[in-house]
Order: structure tokens, then sequence, then C-alpha cells
């Protein structure tokens, strides 16, 4: 997608929301991209742009502006069984406003698609951001307790409770994480949020 | 333990060595600032955040944050480098 679209004042920049740069190092060189394809390990990304999951993908025009806020979509239909996202739409969307075929969102629909960070989302990236300066100290418990607050006070982020079990010796495709979807899905909430159009 | 032990204060992704009076003054003026702050006085640390309404401001404009970040080889790239693109931004993660 990035080969055809390149040629059109067109690029992908990747982020990979990761404990190091050893943990997508395998992603990055199978995929072998030639656009940008970077790291952020202290959540630089999910600050600015309130990400509270992945994949989350944005739209940015020439101008430096969001065209598209937060949304959800894959690259692939490797995970369609388990999501139910499919990734056919977004890649014709996106044909569609690189080619200059079809406008991207006007500016009242983007705003009103936006969310934006709460006090405690804000709380939660502190206590995020002393656990992962800890855990690179060596200091794993006094990082695992701040991770936990972090979590209760945003429990619908999972770029923090998922994100750093790597980080507390837990598996993050494992029972726990099964048992923590489980339990979210159950009292009524989306693991995913796509937006509506 | 030493007489002064010191006090980290993590500001802006950056971490300064202070005494243990100036961290948590810092701290407590960043609180009562607005910022969000996450401190461990028996790690001796605090983290400086950034205030909901700082970001939520910076979003609603629609002006598209910068940030620069480091490949694999360490290189730093910008967002702003690629003004003047389309560019499609993928958040992902290995976990």
């Amino acid at each position: 997608m990035y080969e055809e679209l390149r040629g059109l004042g067109f690029t992908v920049i990747t982020v990979a929301v990761d404990k190091s740069a050893d943990d997508a190092r395998p992603w990055i060189e199978t995929a072998k991209p030639t656009h940008p394809s970077l790291v952020d390990t202290a959540h630089v990304l999910a600050d600015l742009y309130n990400l509270v999951n992945v994949p989350t993908i944005l739209w940015i025009d020439e101008r430096g502006r969001i065209v598209r806020p937060n949304d959800v979509a894959f690259g692939t239909d490797t995970f369609k069984q388990i999501t139910g996202l499919s990734a056919a739409s977004h890649l014709a969307a996106l044909r569609a406003w690189v080619r200059g075929e079809a406008p991207a969102l006007p500016e009242a629909r983007i705003r009103a698609l936006q969310s934006l960070p709460t006090d405690d989302d804000q709380r939660a990236r502190a206590e995020f951001g002393l656990g992962e300066w800890l855990w690179n100290q060596g200091r794993t418990e006094a990082a695992a307790r701040h991770f936990a607050k972090a979590g209760e006070l945003a429990p619908h982020d999972f770029t923090i409770r998922r994100g750093t079990m790597p980080m507390r010796g837990i598996d993050p495709m494992g029972p726990q994480f099964r048992e923590m979807l489980g339990s979210w899905v159950k009292a009524g909430n989306p693991y995913y949020r796509p937006l509506a159009e | 333990m030493a007489d002064n032990p010191g006090f980290t204060v993590i500001d802006g992704g950056r971490a300064a060595d202070v005494d243990e009076v100036e961290g948590t003054t810092r701290a407590q003026r960043a609180e009562a600032s607005g910022r969000p702050v996450a401190i461990d006085r028996a790690e001796r640390a605090a983290y400086l955040g950034v205030s909901a309404a700082e970001r939520a401001k910076a979003l609603a404009s629609l002006e598209a944050p910068d940030f620069t970040l480091p490949d694999l080889d360490g290189r730093l790239h910008s967002l702003s480098e690629q003004r003047g693109k389309k560019v499609l931004l993928v958040a992902y993660a290995s976990w």
C-alpha cells in the first residue's frame, strides 16, 4: 500500500509502543519498511495523542493537520476473526484520500469524533512515566506498583494495562490478559473503538 | 543512609537529580499548577506530567502535535519533517 501511494506525496510513519527497541525489532526487520519506523518506549505518542490501545491510526494532511482522528484499523485481515474489523474499508478510504478522490472528514466532524484526555488519563500517564523510569533503573517492584495504579486510574488504557504486562513478567497474550479482556468486555466495554465512519 | 540521599524529578521526559527539598517543592508546584504528578517517596522520585487541559487544547486545535522518536538504529525522526506530505500515522505494538 505504501509502495503504491508513496509517489503521490504520501508517507507512513509507524510507531511501536513497546518496552524496548528489541521487542519491535523482529516486526520491523520482517517488514523492511522504507518509511520511518519508530519506537516509543516512554509512550510519548500515547501522551500527545491520547492513545489508549493499538493499533491506532491517524491521518495527517500536508499542512500538519489531523484530518482523521484516532481510529482502529488493521493493515491485513490476520486478526479479522477476533476483531471483526476488515482491513479493506480503511485501505479504500485511505487510497481515495491520498489520490485526492475523496476529501477527509470536515473539521466539525473530526472534532466530534475526537476523544480528548481526562485528568485521570493524564494522572495514569504520570504514574506510567514514573513506573517506566523505575523499571529502566531495575526497580521493577516499585515500577509494578505504579503501573497498577495507572491501570486503576485509566482502566480503558490498554497501552498501560496490557502494554506493561511484559515489564511485569506477565504474558500479554496469556491467561491474565484473557481474564482482563473477559471482564472488561463482560462489563459492556469495547476493547477496540473504531470510528463510526 | 547518607544525609542527603537525593531525589529524581522527571520533567518533560528528562530526569534531573536534585535534593529532596527541591524535588518535593517542584512536585508540589507542578501539582498546584494543575499538572498530574506521580510521586514515590520511598523510591525518591517524582514524574511531572502534562495536564489534560493542555493536551486536549492541542488536540482540539487539530494541529497534529509534533514528536521526535528514534528508529531501530537510534536515528531520530520528527513528524514535522514530513510537512508537505499526507501521513498515515500507525501506532502498534508487539503485545
